[in-house]
């Protein structure tokens, strides 16, 4: 099926991509059909930077045991971190 | 016979004027030559897609299909410029219909046209179908799989994606529906539904369901190709078409 559903949140960081590395604003998560993965449907995140344009993008497809893997390694190793470590909020911009 | 065909891509008017790019398939003899609008899925304007596009045209049609994502990501690679497009909430119906409508106009001016203009879609594609063939006077028009053409759109949908089934009293041209059993958007339910109101409203109509098929059973480059099953639907999409256009 087409799900259609997509759930978007803000980002702060970068990725790398075809034309190498770039800041990523937005991440768009959705289950839908992979473009390439070999299932009918995976849980397929997107890292992006719309204002750069279509392709700054980094993708991934995974299977739903494969996402749920990856969100309990990302709390793990955050809970592992000092709290606040990889904070925006702990890195003043530049300027500061 | 000669059998010579071209593919390529051209610029055509879409919506609103507006220049868009498609991928042109066609026999290279004189004519005349039935045409058909191939609308591409969700996942963009692919080379899966593309395949179609030359599979009509050998079987001896004018191809169009447009790139719907032209605007958002010109020259972008086509699975970058789905999720773009798909992040923004995906295609306009309006503007969709308009494309086509580009598409139509394009094919009927060729030299070698016949003037007959059908539509094929998969998918998403299969939705867009069955509403250009309500918005546009076409003469034959292929819905595969086309989830929400009826049923109901689950509430958390963010998209403004709407069952059409309402339009079908405006159906210009004959529908034929290839669908899987195991599917379940749209689901045998809805497919039920779909064909009993075309049955109500007298519009012609052929619907062709398979067991051990499911969503995207065409597509060969994926898990769920069923290969008795496309043989067989591609076999009934070229005697439709063949009926229709030529």
């Amino acid at each position: 099926m087409c799900t259609y559903l997509t759930v978007k949140a803000d980002m702060e960081g970068s990725g790398k991509g075809a034309q190498g590395w770039f800041p990523v604003t937005d991440a768009s998560v959705y289950v839908d059909h992979p473009v390439h993965a070999p299932f009918g449907h995976t849980v397929n995140v997107d890292f992006l930077n719309p204002a750069l344009g279509a392709g700054a993008r980094v993708a991934v497809e995974l299977t739903e045991e494969s996402a749920r893997a990856l969100a309990g390694a990302l709390l793990a190793a955050l809970d592992a971190a000092p709290p606040g470590l990889a904070s925006a909020s702990a890195t003043p911009p530049p300027g500061h | 016979m000669y059998d010579a065909t071209q593919a390529e891509t051209v610029t055509i008017g879409g919506h609103g004027g507006d220049r868009i790019e498609a991928y042109l398939g066609r026999p290279l003899g004189p004519g005349p030559y039935g045409a058909v609008v191939v609308i591409h899925h969700l996942p963009g304007y692919d080379r899966e897609t593309k395949e179609y596009v030359r599979r009509l045209a050998d079987a001896g049609f004018l191809v169009l299909c447009p790139n719907l994502y032209s605007r958002e990501a010109p020259g972008a690679s086509p699975d970058d410029a789905a999720a773009l497009v798909r992040a923004a909430g995906g295609v306009p119906d309006e503007r969709l219909v308009g494309d086509v409508a580009g598409a139509a106009a394009y094919l009927r001016e060729m030299t070698s046209s016949n003037g007959k203009v059908g539509v094929i879609g998969h998918c998403s594609g299969g939705r867009h179908a069955f509403l250009s063939a309500c918005n546009l006077d076409l003469d034959a028009a292929v819905d595969c799989y086309g989830a929400f053409v009826t049923g109901t759109v689950p509430d958390d949908f963010p998209l403004a994606v709407t069952p059409v089934v309402d339009q079908a009293p405006k159906l210009s041209c004959p529908v034929l529906g290839m669908f899987g059993n195991d599917d379940r958007y749209p689901s045998p339910e809805n497919v039920d539904e779909l064909e009993a109101e075309l049955t109500r409203l007298g519009k012609p109509h052929e619907f062709h369901r398979y067991d051990g098929a499911g969503h995207g059973f065409f597509g060969a480059d994926r898990p769920n190709y069923r290969p008795e099953a496309a043989v067989d639907g591609w076999a009934k999409i070229l005697d439709f078409f063949r009926r229709n256009l030529v």
